[in-house]
């Protein structure tokens, strides 16, 4: 296979696992936070306000590494260096 | 199916082009301006107010509890910064369900422009509040061991900051149009009113998180427990 090929299906392949990976630690521990938040909030409906900023914040914090992975995977596709030498080689 | 608003040329002028993500960010600035100015041309402070003041003052005293309760602060002097970022971020996701209308967020230059504003204004409010040696004194706290990983969560946030709002708008419409040609009957439209409350949370997020990183900045930190926050 050529240069072109291998590097192309490399790419793809990781940037689809990358991303499949990549957001299942996330997606779980978001899961739970959500969980935890709601039981707090049928606990205490008073306080719904701050446990509801709160959830989010954290929840943006959780969602760092899954959008670290998506990052990854998007350079993978449309910025990937090595296809670009390979380009600037031939 | 564009994966990005910035391969939309509108029209170019030489060297100069002025693609999609441009055009639509003027339309959302013009229509912010224009409603603005139409609505407080005729403010009354009497009991019958008009339907848009009501609106407006709606907006504005949401944004100001919201900034009080994050930072415990006097929310003037952060409310004209935070309460831009939340209107155009919103005006912007909330028109996407517009035919014909590319959300500027759903480009990443447009958010990595509003995560850098919100990367510089985090100092600025800092200085101002404390002065810039006790602003810095900040950054040695608990120990000076931790300053390298303290600026790269930093410049870590901020990217995140910026991916987050484009991830989530980029996908939204390209999950629209990915369905339109799949299943044009029913589906997009489902996913178009799901899309309009994402890009309202990321609104609200995106907002949320300039004012904790701003108010992260600007408060002294007297207890060393409260440092493991600021590493995020």
């Amino acid at each position: 296979m050529s240069d072109f090929g291998l590097i192309g299906m490399a790419s793809i392949i990781i940037a689809g696992l990358t991303i499949a990976i990549g957001s299942i630690g996330p997606a779980l521990g978001e899961g739970r936070a959500l969980a935890q938040a709601l039981q707090a909030i049928a606990q205490q409906p008073d306080e719904s306000n701050t446990i509801t900023r709160t959830l989010f914040v954290g929840l943006a914090m959780v969602e760092s590494t899954a959008i670290y992975c998506f990052v990854v995977s998007l350079i993978l596709i449309f910025a990937n260096p090595f296809w670009a030498a390979v380009q600037n080689g031939s | 199916m564009t994966l990005s608003p910035d391969t939309i040329e509108v029209f170019s002028l030489g060297p100069v082009t002025i693609n999609a993500t441009l055009v639509f960010s003027w339309v959302i600035m013009a229509l912010l301006i224009a409603v603005s100015w139409w609505v407080t041309r005729s403010l009354t402070a009497t009991g019958d107010i008009g339907r848009g003041q009501n609106v407006l003052e709606a907006v504005v005293a949401f944004l100001r509890d919201q900034i009080r309760e994050v930072t415990n602060q006097d929310p003037e002097p952060y409310l004209p910064f935070v309460g831009t970022l939340f209107l155009f971020i919103v005006t912007s996701n909330v028109l996407s369900v517009v035919p014909g209308f590319q959300p500027p967020t759903g480009s990443l230059t447009t958010t990595a422009a509003l995560a850098v504003c919100v990367f510089v204004a985090v100092p600025v409010f800092g200085i101002a509040k404390l002065g810039l040696r006790a602003y810095l004194m900040n950054y040695l706290r608990p120990s000076p061991f931790l300053l390298p990983f303290t600026i790269i969560g930093e410049l870590s946030r901020t990217l995140a900051l910026a991916v987050r709002l484009f991830g989530n708008v980029m996908s939204g419409s390209v999950i629209a149009a990915i369905l339109l040609s799949v299943v044009p009957l029913f589906f997009p439209i489902i996913m178009q009113a799901f899309g309009l409350l994402i890009g309202v949370i990321q609104a609200y997020i995106f907002a949320i998180l300039a004012i904790v990183y701003i108010a992260s900045g600007t408060e002294l930190q007297q207890r060393r427990a409260r440092s493991e926050e600021e590493t995020q």
